[in-house]
């Protein structure tokens, strides 16, 4: 399974978390890889661990069991190097558009020349249409403005892995499928690793080259799926007999996830 | 908040004439506008001055009991001319702000530890509860004991009064900043350090003005009651004087000055607020 393009690997990894009624297992053994330059989308029901896979490689929960490890090097703690959106864009409210996109390339992890910075910043102040506004407060900007904004802020420092939870599950129809596309013509022109959360099995497959169906909790894999569209990818491919094949294919399994969770959910009651 | 000073403090704007909204009609907008504004801005402190007057002509009190707003507008005239008011309203608005401005140096890097590491914060609550919860006033006379009657005990105290007043408002605010803007500048690569001071910092000023907001009032409280024991100058010094002469108009008066002195401290603070805090979600640019 493992290439010489691998770098993330899940190795028999586990989580549970401490609650009132004990330890509630949320992942449970979990292997997969993530080779460079891939595209992987986790779709499952939700609460049922996805997020804290994607936390275990930002590094910000380490597994109960098992490793999760970078180019063979077991994940300690976050950096630049694995650039995360949250659900929540997390847009710094008390800075302005442009300085939110600088934020990082002041950091010293991350540091460049003033004029390289203006250089970086303006770029995708461009390339994510939010030149009115570059002066004003976040609080001026709209939901997916906020979204475009942290995606560039995320891109300013040149991740090499983005860990994207949820992006666009706040956005209306329109605006989340211009920012599907935004997001594949930047990834086409600076090539990065993403692993994507996502509801959506449509977005998933628009988006990603490999799918992993997570099961109901505690979270496995149930499937991996190959996605064989070729990138660069536009919106036609959603009108294909191809895409509507896979995709019913895909819900079904995932449907069938959710079906569990709710069996799940009666019996604990 | 905003108008809590008003119940003592409508004479001084009566005895001056109030602007008539109705002179600007016909004039620009603009005048309208700023007559309007004006009207706003008066209208309460005429109708405080109106009921004033209504009280001390509705025959319910003794007449000696209730000095009109036209005696106390020409007591503190007097008194700011001939009797030195100026300098003891310089002595009250000194030691308000040395002790504010200590007591709120000091609790905001004592709000940050607090605010910041949990196991410190459930350490040290019920010690700061209950410093908090005594009232300064009854330290006074300990203080008396330990440095005397001079300046150092009063700005002792107000520094106690603003110091509690404020850690509390600075490590309750500290300890909800959001953890998803420290999740994102870790991911973006910012070391400890840089957190605290790229995102607790910026977002810790709206609680270190509100802190001292709080700590104001807390203090002008106290200063009072600090000088009304023992104090030379200052306008306590003044109340308790006139206090002793039974001079109800300079009462009147010195408890007026203290309202709006505080007022326009506070005003002072919301406006710096404002300049400061035009990113929040709600204000307005």
């Amino acid at each position: 399974m493992q290439s010489s393009d691998t770098r993330i690997v899940f190795d028999g990894v586990s989580k549970a978390f401490a609650t009132d009624k004990g330890p509630l297992k949320v992942v449970d053994d979990v292997s997969f890889c993530v080779d460079s330059g891939e595209f992987i989308s986790l779709v499952g029901p939700s609460g049922c661990g996805k997020t804290t896979m994607l936390n275990m490689v930002a590094g910000f929960i380490q597994p109960s069991e098992g490793s999760v490890t970078l180019d063979g090097t077991p994940i300690r703690g976050p950096s630049a190097q694995r650039g995360m959106m949250f659900q929540e864009y997390g847009v710094f409210p008390w800075l302005t558009i442009e300085e939110n996109i600088a934020f990082g390339l002041k950091l010293k992890a991350n540091r460049v020349p003033a004029a390289q910075r203006r250089e970086i910043v303006d770029r995708y102040i461009e390339l994510m249409g939010l030149g009115d506004f570059r002066r004003d407060y976040p609080k001026m900007l709209s939901g997916g403005m906020r979204q475009r904004l942290a995606l560039a802020r995320s891109y300013a420092v040149n991740p090499e892995f983005l860990l994207m939870d949820e992006p666009f599950g706040a956005l209306d129809a329109q605006t989340r499928s211009a920012m599907q596309d935004l997001l594949l013509n930047v990834l086409q022109e600076v090539g990065k690793t993403v692993m994507l959360i996502t509801h959506s099995v449509e977005e998933a497959l628009y988006l990603s080259s490999k799918i992993l169906v997570i099961s109901a909790r505690p979270s496995r894999i149930r499937r991996v799926i190959e996605v064989p569209f070729a990138y660069p990818r536009h919106p036609e491919l959603h009108d294909t007999q191809e895409f509507a094949e896979l995709r019913s294919e895909v819900r079904d399994m995932v449907m069938a996830e959710y079906a569990a969770q709710e069996q799940q959910a009666r019996k604990s009651h | 908040m905003p108008s809590s000073p008003s119940a003592a403090s409508g004479p001084r704007e009566g005895a001056t004439s109030e602007p008539r909204p109705e002179a600007a009609r016909g004039g620009s907008r603009i005048a309208r506008l700023i007559a309007w504004r004006a009207f706003r801005l008066l209208a309460p402190w005429v109708v405080l001055v109106a009921l004033w007057y209504g009280l001390r002509y509705s025959g319910l009190f003794r007449p000696q009991l209730i000095p009109t707003p036209d005696a106390v507008a020409v007591k503190f005239w007097t008194l700011l001319t001939r009797d030195g008011l100026l300098l003891d309203m310089y002595m009250s608005t000194q030691r308000v702000f040395v002790g504010v401005v200590l007591g709120t140096l000091c609790a905001v890097p004592v709000g940050f530890l607090l605010g910041w590491y949990r196991g410190l914060r459930s350490f040290m609550d019920p010690l700061i509860n209950f410093f908090r919860a005594l009232p300064p006033i009854a330290l006074i006379p300990l203080v008396i004991v330990y440095f005397g009657i001079g300046e150092t005990a009063k700005v002792i105290i107000l520094f106690y009064a603003s110091f509690f007043a404020s850690v509390i408002v600075m490590y309750e605010g500290i300890s909800q900043i959001s953890p998803i803007y420290i999740r994102v500048a870790r991911t973006l690569g910012a070391s400890e350090f840089e957190i605290f001071h790229r995102v607790i910092i910026p977002l810790s000023i709206p609680h270190m003005l509100t802190a001292l907001r709080v700590a104001l009032g807390v203090a002008w409280a106290t200063l009072v009651a600090s000088e009304l024991v023992a104090a030379q100058q200052g306008l306590g010094a003044v109340i308790q004087d006139a206090s002793a002469y039974f001079q109800l108009d300079t009462i009147y008066m010195g408890i007026i000055c203290i309202g709006f002195i505080a007022l326009f401290m506070d005003m002072a603070l919301r406006a710096l607020t404002r300049r400061l805090l035009s990113w929040q979600e709600g204000s307005t640019d």
